[in-house]
């Protein structure tokens, strides 16, 4: 990572340990992301990747180190730096798509009521959901959601997304289709993008380089570079190079579980 | 509308065999004054309609309603008290389970003569019933409230107050609705229970005053309206749900 760039994330000799465990899951870990970059973050289950999420939104509180966004530390009251994305869309089905969309405005505040709907609406538009607003959530498809769930993110404001394995509940196609529109809205709106995957091919697919989580605990990380340019489409996976990196990525992580 | 009637069809002729069968019974046995028959009871209701709906029925609604009120209060201030700290929690929550193994009809002449025959007596046997199922239910919804959702709106910076409004309360109405409709019939027993041991006025007292008569089908008819009440109302909180919370079962 180029330090002559803007960083968007930087951790400083961050630790953390779960109150419920004996041993520092993150231990020293030092990493920074350039801004604009899109990383997937690769390991297995339960190795710690989430955390270092939870750390950068602010869920947890580290036990030693710094955490830079954009160059300033977290912390004392900072709101809104970094968009956080889980797993599950997390709609509130008492809501519309349209308001569950705007609830990030509606924290911060200090817009109408009036303001936030046309914001939401334009954010809808953006991610192919235009005419949605005024749906329940529960009438939009698995891959519907996770897109006005992205949007949801996107009106955080922040330049930093936190995507935490956002397709893992789709199905195979729509799940390929997610992905292509993911790095399609990446590169319209110049964020940084991480994500977490356990999915080599996804992490392959999507990243710029991909950053492996070769051991717990989590010491550093490891950095690999994609060989491929952007735009990109799925047949660049079928290249050589790509499944080189492809199965090595999956030799490292299998020795992890193994070991 | 038709559709529900199809459904409730099995239970409606069950229900119908059923008053068949007592009205088989108790004209076989002839004792009105101990086993009054349906049409017995349908025609005594009738006979005492002027008393029974202009005098009995409101003072009986009227303790409902009060000691519904009051209880609607104090269940959610209590829940709503133990969800926010955990000192009041673990201060109130053992001493509220334990209060219910008291058995409230048992010491419910006592607060005859604690507050006299008026509504009040009443009113705190209503209240004692009921405030538990309110606070203990709707405590549990908010503590239900996806930890997910309070998670995700945290990192958007939402202090107590906004969490409370977007999840919490949301998550918990379905909980308050069942809460309702467990406490409203509940009411009603209460306001009956406190008239039978002492009142001037209530279908409950009324009830009462027929049995010394040897009047079986003017006991049940004060019953019989009792019950009618009770599913007018859960009926009417029902609709009221049906509107507010679209999203039953979902998430």
């Amino acid at each position: 990572m180029d330090t002559g760039k803007m960083t968007a994330l930087e951790f400083e000799s961050v630790s953390y340990r779960y109150p419920s465990e004996e041993f520092d899951i993150i231990d020293g870990l030092s990493f920074r992301v350039e801004r604009g970059s899109f990383h997937c973050i690769v390991g297995t289950s339960g190795c710690g990747k989430s955390t270092i999420f939870r750390l950068t939104n602010g869920l947890l509180a580290s036990k030693a180190g710094r955490i830079l966004v954009e160059g300033a530390p977290i912390g004392g009251g900072r709101k809104q730096y970094c968009g956080y994305m889980p797993q599950k869309d997390l709609l509130l089905p008492w809501r519309t798509v349209g308001e569950n969309v705007a609830l990030p405005l509606e924290i911060r505040g200090g817009s109408s009521k009036a303001e936030r709907r046309d914001r939401a609406e334009a954010a809808l538009e953006d991610v192919g959901l235009a005419g949605c607003a005024g749906k329940m959530p529960h009438e939009l498809s698995g891959g519907m959601r996770q897109r006005a769930a992205f949007a949801r993110t996107m009106l955080t404001g922040s330049d930093l997304l936190l995507l935490d394995e956002p397709f893992s509940a789709l199905d195979f196609l729509t799940r390929i289709t997610m992905q292509e529109w993911l790095l399609d809205q990446w590169q319209r709106h110049k964020k940084t993008i991480l994500f977490i995957t356990h999915d080599v091919e996804e992490a392959v697919f999507l990243s710029s380089s991909v950053l492996a989580v070769a051991d717990t605990p989590i010491r550093s990380l490891l950095e690999v570079p994609v060989p491929a340019d952007y735009p990109r489409d799925r047949s660049c996976l079928k290249r050589p190079e790509m499944t080189d990196l492809r199965e090595g990525l999956i030799d490292l992580l299998r020795k992890q579980v193994k070991g | 509308m038709k559709q529900a009637c199809k459904a409730d069809l099995p239970a409606l002729i069950f229900l119908f065999a059923l008053l068949l069968l007592w009205q088989a019974g108790a004209t076989g046995m002839g004792a009105a004054y101990i086993l009054p028959s349906p049409t017995q009871i349908l025609v005594r209701l009738w006979e005492l309609r002027i008393p029974l709906f202009t005098v009995h029925l409101p003072a009986t609604m009227t303790v409902t309603a009060i000691g519904l009120a009051i209880s609607l209060v104090l269940g959610l201030a209590l829940a709503a008290a133990m969800d926010s700290s955990d000192l009041v929690r673990r201060m109130l929550y053992p001493v509220v389970v334990v209060s219910q193994t008291i058995p409230t009809t048992a010491i419910a002449p006592l607060f005859v003569l604690w507050f006299g025959y008026g509504i009040w007596s009443k009113v705190l046997v209503t209240v004692l019933i009921t405030f538990f199922p309110i606070a203990i239910t709707v405590y549990d919804g908010l503590r239900a409230a996806n930890v997910e959702m309070t998670e995700l709106l945290r990192t958007y910076g939402a202090n107590r107050w906004q969490i409370v409004r977007a999840v919490k309360i949301p998550c918990a109405l379905p909980y308050f609705f069942s809460a309702v409709k467990m406490a409203v019939p509940m009411s009603v027993i209460g306001a009956a229970i406190g008239e039978w041991l002492g009142a001037k006025s209530g279908l409950g007292y009324f009830s009462r005053r027929m049995m010394t008569q040897l009047d079986g089908a003017g006991v049940f008819a004060p019953i019989v309206l009792l019950s009618a009440a009770a599913m007018l109302a859960v009926g009417v909180v029902a609709l009221l749900e049906r509107k507010l919370v679209r999203w039953r079962g979902e998430s």
